[in-house]
């Protein structure tokens, strides 16, 4: 059955409201139907990926065109933010990035701005700029931002790519299928764990460990077991890893995320059940070991906060690094770390911090290739999810072992 | 011979034949994919090493993130895209990666069709009437 539309979303679909809101909402019909979505939901936020590794230039030009309709018809409707761009204009040369990746970047931005997307780069927007409120019904892209918003916040949002993330922002509203749908959200596997991580790279490696378990989109992983109040970087590396391996959306933690006091608040007995221990953890990170010398090290995916920029400047003092250390953040934490002093103190020691950008988004593999770039130490386990299929042998390890690495070229194992 | 018949609850884009890549695997276009040379490039990929350009890809599920809502279109503006996307379930990201590219899909079925279909069979795929026929 066809998706209802009520006189607004008619007159939009008629071309009332110009040619790029009737586009967009033509885009959102074809999801709609295909997800046998009922309706729209309007939507108060709206968040794009799209980066121009992602966009190319097909992507680039189906952005200008929209961006080259007449003024007055062309503009979102609702805050309507972006996710990490391909580069940092900056340091680009540091990555070995071209002339032509940079052009394809400005004129992304450009046709964005024309658009009225405001260029908050950000994947930590929920760190950063507003965090979604419980129930509110949004349109983010990046998978962490739609896990974190949907678990931690009890906002409601599906993975929205950018197509879809911008047609929202310039219709208001999008289809409500998925995780718009209280019935959704319920759990359907139960997960006990023995054991709380203290560490980001070991709560990344629990939340990859939870997704291959949970193994598609529409699985909810209700989570026992977890001890003390998890913080919000913790939770950032958990979400991001469990949404990478599992392309899960939503998790419950059982007394501890906002739509689950108890267990009977978000799903039924009898739901599969499983155990996660320390050593499947630790397996999992093992299973990324596989040199003790690195050519990299890379923080990023999810972009760091300021507490993590701290953290990163605190063991950089005293060092001198023999490999690349390049630590990742977004624009709105960037000038606080050079405020701080965080930036100085990692670049005193040979590292680099980049701002508005995301390592795997910013044409990965161009990067090794120009770089020689193969082994990459890292604490996300995002990160090492991703950058298997960009030619990397990616290595998983905590903070501090991965500075150690910087400094020694050697990773040590687990 | 009679053609066997898979009804999809979810499809969306054109009708297609070709000739189908299977395995019991996921499916990211940025996790999973060297969209410079056209082949699964995931070490750990069934497919790893095999090209997907113009081959109906029969697969278990989406993984990963959201980059596939662009690089299909994008692909697909250089030739070297699936000629369609055939998995027992898919997340909202490819849904919106072919209704942008306009590649046929195919999802949720009443059995597992990576193991109905067999590797290298010539299948329609035909959205309109939400049916797979293996020729």
């Amino acid at each position: 059955m066809a998706m209802k539309l009520n006189d607004e979303e008619q007159d939009i679909l008629a071309g009332k409201a110009g040619i790029v809101p009737q586009q967009a909402l033509k885009h959102q019909i074809k999801v709609g139907d295909f997800f046998h979505a009922a309706d729209f939901v309007p939507v108060t936020q709206a968040h794009i990926m799209a980066d121009t590794e992602s966009l190319g230039e097909a992507g680039v030009q189906w952005l200008e065109g929209l961006a080259a309709t007449t003024e007055g018809q062309r503009r979102v409707r609702i805050p309507t933010i972006t996710d990490p761009r391909g580069t940092d204009f900056a340091k680009a040369h540091l990555l070995g990035q071209t002339a032509g990746m940079l052009d394809l970047e400005r004129r992304a931005i450009a046709a964005f701005e024309k658009l009225g997307v405001a260029m908050t780069n950000t994947c930590i927007n929920y760190q950063t700029i507003q965090a979604p409120t419980r129930n509110e019904h949004t349109a983010f892209g990046d998978t962490g931002v739609v896990i974190y918003s949907n678990s931690v916040c009890g906002a409601r949002s599906n993975f929205e790519g950018g197509p879809s993330a911008l047609s929202a922002g310039l219709t208001g509203r999008t289809p409500r299928y998925g995780f718009h749908l209280p019935d959704m959200r319920r759990g359907t596997l139960r997960i006990q764990v023995d054991h709380t991580p203290s560490t980001l790279n070991g709560w990344g490696a629990l939340g990859g460990a939870i997704g291959r378990l949970a193994g598609n989109y529409w699985a909810v992983p209700v989570i026992e077991g977890i001890e003390g109040a998890p913080k919000s970087d913790q939770l950032k590396h958990f979400g991001a890893a469990m949404a990478s391996f599992g392309s899960t959306a939503l998790f419950h933690l059982v007394g501890l995320t906002p739509e689950a006091t108890k267990f009977s608040d978000v799903a039924d007995a009898g739901l599969p059940a499983h155990r996660i221990t320390r050593s499947d953890v630790e397996a999992l990170q093992k299973s990324y070991h596989t040199d003790d010398t690195v050519d990299v090290v890379v923080f990023s995916a999810p972009q760091l906060s300021l507490y993590e920029l701290g953290d990163l400047a605190d063991l950089c003092d005293n060092r001198k690094f023999a490999v690349p250390l390049l630590a990742v953040t977004s624009p709105q934490v960037k000038p606080d770390s050079d405020r701080m002093g965080y930036t100085a103190r990692i670049e005193a020691a040979g590292g680099h911090v980049f701002s508005g950008m995301c390592f795997y988004q910013s044409y990965a593999r161009e990067i090794s290739e120009a770089q020689g770039w193969k082994r990459l130490a890292t604490n996300s386990a995002k990160l090492v999810n991703i950058l298997g299929g960009y030619g990397y042998r990616p290595m998983l390890a905590s903070m501090e072992a991965c500075v150690d690495a910087a400094a020694s070229g050697k990773l040590v194992r687990l | 011979m009679s053609a066997k018949l898979f009804k999809a609850r979810h499809a969306m884009g054109p009708t297609v034949r070709g000739l189908a890549l299977v395995a019991n695997d996921g499916f990211s276009a940025r996790y999973d994919l060297d969209r410079i040379k056209g082949i699964f490039s995931r070490p750990a990929h069934k497919l790893a090493g095999q090209s997907y350009v113009g081959r109906i890809l029969v697969l278990d599920t989406a993984k990963g993130g959201v980059a596939t809502a662009w690089m299909l279109h994008e692909m697909k503006s250089r030739g070297i895209v699936p000629l369609a996307l055939v998995l027992n379930s898919v997340n909202p990201i490819l849904a919106q990666g072919a209704a942008l590219g306009d590649v046929a899909m195919l999802a949720g079925f009443e059995q597992d069709i990576t193991a109905a279909v067999p590797d290298g069979a010539e299948v329609e795929v035909n959205p309109a009437e939400a049916f797979l026929k293996v020729i």
